[in-house]
């Protein structure tokens, strides 16, 4: 059964003319690497802010369709229950930490519930120690850099040990370096801990490599939905707008010269693999 | 047209963040300052416009040193358009926001109605001239806030991270606009670490790392210098990692762009063909 | 910017930063009463060392001084008021004190109750503060805001001095012009940093719901604040201060300053 799993879903704001999202009717598998993609204003972060119940229970708006994660139905359940199954990490690093010290910032979530100061203790050096910031623990926000500032608040949702995680282009602020240990420690807990990552970003070729499952939409609409490999070759990608990587790229004008390739690459070491096969022979 | 002569910057918190940086910018040149953030890229282009003063040694703008002029007098001149434009945005309507800094430099109202005109019309933003800056989406205050700086028409533009949180086209469009800005005698000056906007619009690059320049040249050359990005701490561009695993067979090891990336291919597998 | 300087949150940990907070309360507001229920002269000076171990031992004492002065316009112009105030109406007990005793008692009243706060605050970090507030039972929400603001500060500082580039940096000059023109000049300041701040709640407020704010009426807390023997000497201390304090004033005669000097 889909962890995730929307039908027909439609939202318009408040006072919006029209739905930020239309029609979307995705599913989602535990375990998955969902990359989700699009160009400015297609629905993606509207579609996010479902998936942990900020729509509609935080934004009001009208809210039509499906959408079930982790067996609950998003309408039905406060944000707070929502909250211990699906964690969302949010661009602005900056302005989802609260505490003056990162450990203080992760045990937040955890002292909402309620639970006993042993378990959250325990949780919080877990999630610090998940992420590689254990030496960290003690600094104030504001004397960290984005890319740790960015950890910290992956750490903050990893405590509530939820089952999805969904990050809105965490990376926005951070240079490439920090950007690639972002989707390293992403990546970590969705192959250790199977937990499943619903990641929206422009950087495809840095995001790609992780991803089972892309997704990219336009104006509210899911427009492709699939395999990597499929979705980033189809000119439709191309033609929508989407930054795909540049390995794929190559491939479709080197397709264009009656050069082919084994595969379709979406990254730049499988493309220099590629490569070399037909150099070689 | 900029003169940085040994400049040393250490602010108030303690941090040495400029460790004697030396270079000319030429009117008509395009700049990319680059490197991992925490650099000094900022602090850099920070003293161009006079809002950072040197701790030690001299920035002369048009012969003139920074440390004689308002950062006003200087801003007539340099352009600076911040990473952020909502830490500029204030007036009621579109039109107001791109006649505060027209009125601060002494423009008079004809001057003010025609230039702003014209910037709404480069932009494409004439359709919002009476719309409040506030209703606007994020992409669209990004070029009112442009479009408030070039009113002014300075001789030079600084763009402080211009593509950050924009999308591919977005970009494209950026990308091509300030290439025709150049085109038509600008000197423009962009800090990024966006290697592959840099890469395809190939302009002059001063690599930073730690406080110090430590590449100057064409983008191709620097960006394709495996040791230079790695001592910087930057990724290189995607069509430069893919040639950089087949340099055995003879190809071209500087490419940055992805049409040249295919040409050599092309060239080498015809050229292997014939016998 | 300077003023921030004291909030700008210091690791400095001495025998007074470790004592809990509401103990430390507890004697600030012992010296209180005690300062309010002495007119005289004497006392209230001897209350007005009685800060200074706490200062040296804090390690505060240029941050202390700074209030220091900062509290003295003050001390002065209460001084000034109840000179002339005396000097009109001079009450009957003060018949045998110099008419400079009264209004000086009264300066270094004041000087003792803003000096003892001041000691406070400067050897309590917010944190420490507000893990005090929240164990004793001050709501939540008035903790979060409380401690949520003094963690955006220094942001607010820095994106304060951005603004005020941008805005330099069109042209804008806000050291020129008449006292009005510049009260103007702020306007292009003030409203970026008022936009940004509703911006930043809202989603502040987004990122407080996805992490279960509100899930549970009993909210735990990582931290748990233990009196320690510090503590307790303390409380000791200041319960002596508060009996000795009733008891010189009810039972012991206070000489005025006069009659100690040999004037």
């Amino acid at each position: 059964m889909a962890i995730i799993e929307t039908k027909n879903l439609t939202y318009t704001y408040p006072g919006g003319s029209k739905p930020s999202i239309q029609d979307v009717s995705i599913a989602i598998e535990r375990g998955e690497f969902v990359v989700l993609t699009g160009p400015s204003g297609c629905g993606k972060t509207t579609l996010c802010r479902c998936f942990n119940g900020l729509i509609p229970h935080f934004y009001s708006g009208k809210l039509e369709g499906d959408l079930t994660v982790a067996d609950l139905k998003i309408a039905n359940h406060p944000i707070h229950e929502i909250a211990r199954h699906v964690g969302l990490v949010f661009q602005n690093p900056e302005n989802q930490l609260f505490a003056l010290s990162a450990e203080k910032d992760v045990a937040f979530g955890l002292e909402n519930l309620g639970m006993p100061r042993d378990e959250i203790r325990k949780r919080v050096d877990w999630a610090l120690q998940m992420t590689g910031i254990e030496e960290l623990r003690e600094r104030a926000p504001h004397e960290l850099s984005g890319g740790q500032q960015q950890r910290v608040a992956i750490a903050c949702v990893l405590a509530m040990q939820p089952d999805v995680m969904v990050l809105d282009e965490p990376t926005s602020f951070l240079d490439p370096m920090g950007a690639q240990k972002i989707f390293e420690v992403i990546n970590e807990l969705n192959q250790k801990l199977g937990i499943t990552v619903i990641l929206v970003e422009h950087r495809l070729d840095l995001a790609s490599k992780y991803a089972d499952h892309v997704i990219i939409m336009d104006e509210g609409k899911v427009i492709l939905d699939g395999e990597p490999r499929e979705v980033f070759k189809s000119q439709t990608a191309r033609l929508i707008g989407v930054g795909i990587p540049k390995a794929t790229r190559l491939w479709q004008m080197l397709m264009e010269d009656g050069i082919r390739l084994k595969k379709t690459p979406v990254n730049s070491e499988e493309a220099a693999k590629l490569l070399r096969e037909v150099l070689k022979a | 047209m900029i003169e940085v002569k040994d400049v040393y910057f250490t602010y108030t918190s303690g941090v040495e963040a400029l460790k004697g940086v030396s270079v000319t910018i030429r009117n008509g040149e395009f700049v990319a300052v680059m490197g991992q953030n925490g650099a000094g890229k900022t602090t850099l282009v920070k003293q161009f416009n006079g809002l950072l003063k040197p701790t030690k040694g001299e920035v002369l703008v048009d012969r003139v040193s920074t440390r004689d002029v308002s950062v006003a007098r200087l801003a007539r001149k340099v352009g600076f358009v911040f990473q952020n434009p909502d830490h500029q945005l204030f007036s009621e309507t579109v039109e107001e926001e791109i006649a505060f800094a027209l009125r601060n430099f002494g423009f008079e109202e004809a001057a003010v109605k025609r230039r702003i005109t014209w910037a709404l019309n480069l932009l494409g933003l004439t359709e919002y001239r009476k719309t409040s800056p506030f209703m606007l989406s994020g992409g669209e205050r990004k070029r009112v806030a442009l479009a408030s700086v070039l009113a002014w028409n300075p001789k030079v533009v600084i763009l402080d991270e211009p593509t950050i949180g924009q999308d591919h086209q977005q970009k494209e469009k950026l990308r091509q606009f300030i290439v025709q800005m150049n085109a038509q005698g600008k000197t423009v000056v962009i800090v990024t670490h966006d290697v592959e906007f840099v890469a395809e619009c190939n302009p002059r690059v001063m690599l930073m790392n730690e406080g110090k320049i430590i590449a100057d040249g064409e983008a191709k050359k620097i960006l394709t210098d495996t040791e230079i990005v790695a001592q910087a701490s930057i990724v290189p561009p995607q069509i430069t990692q893919i040639f950089l695993g087949l340099a055995d067979f003879g190809l071209p090891t500087d490419l940055i762009d992805v049409s040249e990336a295919r040409k050599a291919l092309v060239d080498y597998l015809e050229e292997r063909a014939q016998p | 910017m300077s003023v921030f300087e004291g909030f700008r949150f210091r690791r400095v940990s001495s025998l007074v930063h470790r004592l809990d907070p509401r103990v430390k309360f507890f004697y600030v507001l012992v010296m209180f009463i005690v300062a309010v229920i002495f007119s005289e002269l004497l006392p209230l000076t001897v209350l007005f060392f009685l800060q200074i171990p706490f200062v040296l031992v804090g390690g505060v004492q240029r941050e202390w001084l700074r209030s220091l002065k900062g509290a003295l316009l003050f001390a002065v112009m209460i001084f000034t008021f109840n000179f002339i105030f005396t000097f009109l109406y001079p009450p009957v007990y003060a018949q045998s004190a110099s008419p400079i005793e009264y209004p000086l008692a009264m300066a270094v009243r004041f000087l003792v109750l803003v000096e003892s706060f001041s000691v406070f605050f400067l050897t309590t970090s917010p944190d420490h503060l507000s893990l005090a507030l929240e164990q004793s039972h001050v709501p939540y929400s008035f903790t979060f805001a409380f401690t949520t603001a003094v963690r955006f500060v220094p942001v607010l500082a820095e994106e304060a001095q951005t603004i005020m580039d941008a805005q330099k940096a069109r042209g804008l000059e806000l050291e020129k012009g008449s006292f009005l023109r510049r009260i103007r000049n702020y306007i292009p300041i003030l409203i970026p940093l008022i936009v940004s701040a509703i911006r930043r709640s809202l989603e502040l407020a987004e990122a407080m719901e996805s992490r279960a704010w509100g899930a549970s009426e009993k909210r735990t807390n990582l931290y748990v604040l233990k009196l320690k023997r510090g503590d307790f000497i303390l409380i000791v201390i200041a319960i002596a201060i508060l009996l000795l304090g009733f008891y010189v004033r009810y039972f012991v005669y206070i000489p005025p300053l006069k009659a100690l000097l040999p004037i």
